[in-house]
């Protein structure tokens, strides 16, 4: 056992375990909350991948802006199945049938392919270079058509959400 | 060093984990989070591919992957709550059995 394996270990029982709770837990904003846990979670983890700028970015998108979002929403809807109430609904003893099968399949489909038992060495410095990715996504011969798709996506989904969210005021009369 | 396949389990357990609460979460807000959950377990899955198989060879496509996931992820969110705010005005409620004015 190494120290980046025993770190490992110990991210990954806090991450399953705050999923596990946002999942379950009875009030939406206590399931909002383990879920930011496990969100800083995923982010220790994609540092110990050595991709510290999605690190950054996890902390920034994830935990900044989309965990925001859900806890407001949450609060805007407060007064809807707050405590009374069951939380999931009849399928719940199949859906867990279904979910063991599904990552038994997973696991027994993975286990005999080659790279599993993969291990890296330490990227250098270059490799570790972020400004790379960045050029990557702004030359003409790299990402720049994906880039640009998803740029337009993520602004055409914003005006949408603020369309679909905006209170009519004729509706009030 | 940690062998490729802990990062595979670890992210097959999240995914799993968010499966079974897209499917029975009552509030429309949990299954949001759980589709998080799911899409953090992808990324996860495609770092960990990106950096045990490609990394060395500089490529750099499960980077660009993993933005995108980003991108999408945020866009989601923002919808989807617009959409949970907007239906709870209506109807006074965020369980998805009860949202069914599409219902045929």
């Amino acid at each position: 056992m190494t120290g980046m394996q025993i770190l490992f270990l110990i991210t990954s029982a806090v991450v399953l375990f705050s999923s596990i709770m946002s999942v379950t837990a009875k009030r939406m904003i206590h399931s909002a909350l383990w879920f930011v846990l496990a969100l800083l979670g995923v982010a220790v983890v994609f540092a110990m991948l050595e991709a510290s700028f999605f690190a950054v970015v996890q902390v920034l998108v994830y935990v900044g802006a989309i965990a925001i979002l859900i806890i407001f929403a949450t609060m805007l809807t407060r007064r809807a199945l707050e405590d009374k109430g069951d939380q999931f609904n009849r399928a719940t003893l199949v859906t867990l049938v279904i979910v063991s099968i599904i990552f038994a399949g997973l696991v027994v489909s993975l286990k005999s392919w080659a790279p599993l038992q993969n291990l890296t060495s330490p990227l250098s410095a270059e490799q570790l270079n972020v400004g790379v990715l960045g050029l990557a996504l702004t030359a003409p011969d790299g990402f720049t058509l994906p880039f640009e798709v998803t740029s337009i996506l993520l602004l055409a989904a914003l005006i949408g959400a603020i369309y679909v969210a905006y209170e009519r005021k004729e509706k009030k009369k | 060093m940690i062998p490729l396949y802990w990062y595979l389990l670890l992210a097959a357990l999240i995914f799993c984990i968010g499966l079974f609460g897209v499917i029975t979460r009552r509030n429309s807000v949990g299954i949001l989070i759980s589709i998080e959950l799911m899409l953090n377990a992808a990324n996860i899955n495609l770092l960990a591919f990106w950096r045990y198989l490609y990394a060395e060879t500089g490529d750099l496509r499960g980077q660009v992957f993993v933005i995108i996931i980003f991108v999408v992820a945020a866009a989601e969110a923002a919808v989807g709550l617009a959409m949970i705010i907007s239906a709870y005005r209506q109807k006074q409620t965020v369980v998805a059995n009860e949202i069914d004015t599409m219902k045929g």
